[in-house]
């Protein structure tokens, strides 16, 4: 098995002899990285990505906008990047599309570290599949264990409010769960009890 | 009184990031330090007569083991060499993590000895190999096996039996990548398990040493004398491979100097010294010198630099006894700004080094400060400004600005990664090919280019995601300039590819901080040095005299 530092290593210097910047190949490193560490096809897309770039061109989209059209197809990687670079302005959208975008598994990942930088989670929906980008910590998906395919027709994207994911009842039903733990306190509980914050209400 | 922590501009200099030594923040120390309470143990211990066959030491503490499994190979002398290039060596090493089964030591034993075209997994967590110092060891088994303990001279000339030729860690070739193991407590410490790999290490060329003399005499044979086993180290040959390292982990780099450095800040912020520690200071001082007079190069470079660290350790102690009340107020500051007078860079790092020694208080919290969450400041703060990255150039990058790269000896040289080995080396960008797959390096030359290019810009208020958008070359200097604004010390203040550059300071710094003594530069590309030199055996751990390193040949 290779570890995740090889993988990382390896990627960033491929990347660099594919014609990207060495910053640009370390962005690409660390979320191919992520990809493999969550179980996801990293290194067997991007190594199509990068034969199918030799001989076929990809757009590069560099100011990401509500709507985005490729006539051939977006680079998941200059695309990856500009939405990582530009996450404060385009987190604002309500829904983003996108028309065309090559490999859309390379893209995820770098959405999946935008969801971190945001601070929300990331809705995405390609083809058949649903994702959800939860802060970077992992991606939650109906595609896993499946081949993604090589190129995403439409896909949307949406920031998720940090909100939570139960309604009020199902937490007040817990909570008073919970309180089965505590004691009641009685008069004298009451002022023994506690150490500070009994006088010093002034 | 408050004392500012010394300027980056001067620590963060090549010329002086070369001229560090060992301290008690040094990881082989540290190691030492966090393992004393640890149960070791050798586990399995199956050589044939000729020294040959595996051997496992282990540390053990309630339910975490560390096994180092050892496999020492029979090669002919013409095999033996310290390059990377070599595919075959004296002996070769890993560090289980837990209690191998008969089938890792299997599995291991068809995989430690090929090395870099081995597979690791993440059961194993460094790897290693070592070569004889076949003149010493022979020597040794000879005159152990004739019941005698060998020559002294000659040992110390050398300094150890086996010398290692590198050692992996972090997921190469399969090995465990250290966010598995991260969060360990006894590991909060960078290069922790490379150091007790090491440590082992020295701990089986004795036993080997031992089985071969008495395997050829068994009736007259005697081991070799504790002592003199304390007294010796384990070689290393180190060459380029180590340099980008520094530059490749800005965060970590500077968790180390910004860990010395607070520790200085600290000791001479000292209003009155206790006599115990003033005494202990000295005791090291001069103790030390037979360190210096010990230290044995043919490098003319640092041959001059050890006989000026002599000369001025010298006049320092001369100073401390006959000129200097200890009793006076912040005594350490006193001796500290005397240095900066009075001594070259290799005395005053010196120096800096032996006045942490009384101050266990001062340096155990820094040593925890030592590692880096990398990751965490890996992405760039791209909505802010062309007009802020500017400011934190001019300001962290000051010196940089003054060089002029249009002039050839300044980017006469460029990293690259070799073909055959995978290993950084050096060349010359007009003599040899291969500069269009320069490495990114050259920290020094591209954060002037970016500084150029941001000063072209009409627009202050562009930010940098839009910059990035349409300079895509600039990236990783962009990513390293809003590191270094939280991390001052986390870059070489100098030309890495300049015509003068001395690589062996790059690495100097690092084995500094391994703990490493006795440089001995080969070349201005490579040098050996010895660890452990001095340091207690491993059945000594419990109750060890914190100041070996300055005891190691008295």
């Amino acid at each position: 098995m290779r570890s995740l530092s090889e993988i990382e290593t390896a990627v960033k210097r491929a990347s660099r002899a594919v014609g990207f910047s060495w910053g640009i190949s370390e962005e690409v490193g660390k979320s191919i990285r992520l990809l493999e560490l969550f179980g996801l096809a990293g290194i067997k897309n991007l190594n199509q990505y990068y034969k199918e770039r030799e001989i076929k061109k990809f757009e590069n989209l560099n100011l990401i906008s509500e709507k985005n059209i490729a006539q051939e197809a977006f680079c998941p990687i200059t695309l990856g990047v500009s939405f990582l670079d530009q996450i404060k302005l385009i987190e604002n959208f309500e829904t983003i599309h996108f028309k065309n975008i090559a490999y859309p598994v390379i893209f995820l990942s770098f959405l999946s570290r935008a969801s971190e930088i945001g601070g929300k989670k990331i809705y995405v929906k390609f083809d058949q599949y649903e994702i959800l980008l939860n802060l970077n910590v992992n991606i939650f998906s109906n595609g896993f264990n499946k081949d993604f395919s090589n190129h995403a027709n439409n896909v949307e994207i949406k920031f998720l409010d940090n909100q939570d994911n139960f309604a009020d009842s199902e937490w007040n039903s817990l909570y008073k769960l919970a309180e089965n733990t505590f004691v009641e306190e009685s008069d004298s509980l009451k002022q023994s009890g506690a150490g500070a914050g009994l006088t010093d209400n002034d | 009184m408050k004392v500012e922590l010394r300027d980056p501009n001067t620590i963060m200099k090549l010329s002086r990031l070369g001229s560090f030594h060992q301290s008690k923040l040094s990881f082989l120390r540290s190691f030492l330090s966090e393992f004393k309470d640890w149960d070791y143990n050798r586990d399995l211990f199956n050589l044939d007569k000729g020294g040959y066959g595996e051997a496992i030491y282990s540390f053990k503490k309630k339910d975490r083991v560390y096994s180092l499994v050892c496999f020492a190979n029979k090669i002919d002398d013409e095999e033996r060499s310290d390059r990377v290039i070599a595919t075959k060596w004296d002996a070769a090493f890993t560090l289980y993590d837990g209690v191998p089964s008969e089938d890792d030591i299997k599995r291991l034993k068809n995989e430690v000895p090929k090395q870099e075209i081995g597979r690791l997994t993440f059961k194993e967590l460094t790897l290693s190999r070592a070569n004889k110092s076949v003149r010493v060891f022979n020597h040794v088994v000879k005159n152990l096996s004739e019941g005698k303990q060998p020559d002294l001279d000659l040992l110390s000339k050398v300094g150890y039996l086996y010398r290692t030729t590198a050692v992996y860690g972090s997921g190469k070739f399969g090995l465990a990548d250290r966010f598995r193991i991260k969060n360990r407590e006894e590991i909060n410490g960078p290069f922790r398990l490379e150091m007790m790999l090491v440590y082992l290490v020295r701990q089986f060329t004795f036993d080997q040493v031992n089985h071969v003399a008495h395997n050829i005499n068994p009736k007259s044979a005697v081991k070799l004398d504790n002592q003199i086993c304390k007294n010796l180290g384990i070689g290393n040959s180190t060459g380029l491979g180590m340099a980008p390292f520094i530059v490749n982990h800005p965060t970590l780099l500077n968790n180390w100097i910004l860990s010395r450095e607070t520790a200085l800040k600290k000791i001479r912020e000292i209003k009155i010294v206790k006599n115990q520690d003033s005494e202990l200071f000295k005791d090291c001082l001069k103790k030390s010198l037979k360190n210096i007079t010990s230290w044995n190069t043919e490098s003319e470079y640092q041959q001059n630099k050890i006989r000026l660290l002599l000369r001025d350790v010298k006049k320092l102690i001369n100073h401390v006894e006959n000129d200097f009340d200890f009793q006076s107020e912040f005594p350490f500051n006193e001796i500290y700004l005397w240095l900066e007078q009075n001594s070259c860079e290799e005395c005053i790092e010196y120096v800096v080094s032996i006045m942490m020694e009384p101050y266990n208080d001062i340096t155990e919290p820094l040593v925890s400060n030592m590692s880096s969450e990398e990751e965490k400041y890996f992405n760039i703060p791209t909505y802010r400004t062309v007009q802020e990255l500017l400011e934190i150039i001019k300001i962290r990058y000051s010196n940089i600005l003054d060089i002029n790269f249009d002039q050839k000896e300044n980017h006469q040289n460029f990293w690259f990664i070799s073909k055959n080995k995978e290993e950084p080396r050096m060349a010359d960008r007009f003599e040899e090919y291969g500069s269009e797959l320069e490495q990114p390096l050259a920290i020094a030359r591209d954060i002037k280019k970016l500084y150029e290019q941001l000063l072209s810009l009409k627009n202050d208020s562009t930010t940098i995601a839009q910059f990035l958008s349409l300079n895509p070359d600039l990236r990783h200097v962009v990513r390293r300039a809003f590191i270094i604004e939280k991390f001052p010390y986390s870059e070489i203040q100098d030309n890495t590819i300049g015509k003068s550059i001395v690589p062996i300071d790059m690495l100097r710094l690092k084995l500094s901080f391994f703990g490493a003594l006795k440089f001995d530069p080969r070349s201005d590309k490579w040098l050996r040095i010895c660890m452990f030199q001095g340091a207690p055996l491993p059945n000594e751990l419990k109750n060890y005299d914190e100041q070996w390193v300055y005891k190691a040949n008295n």
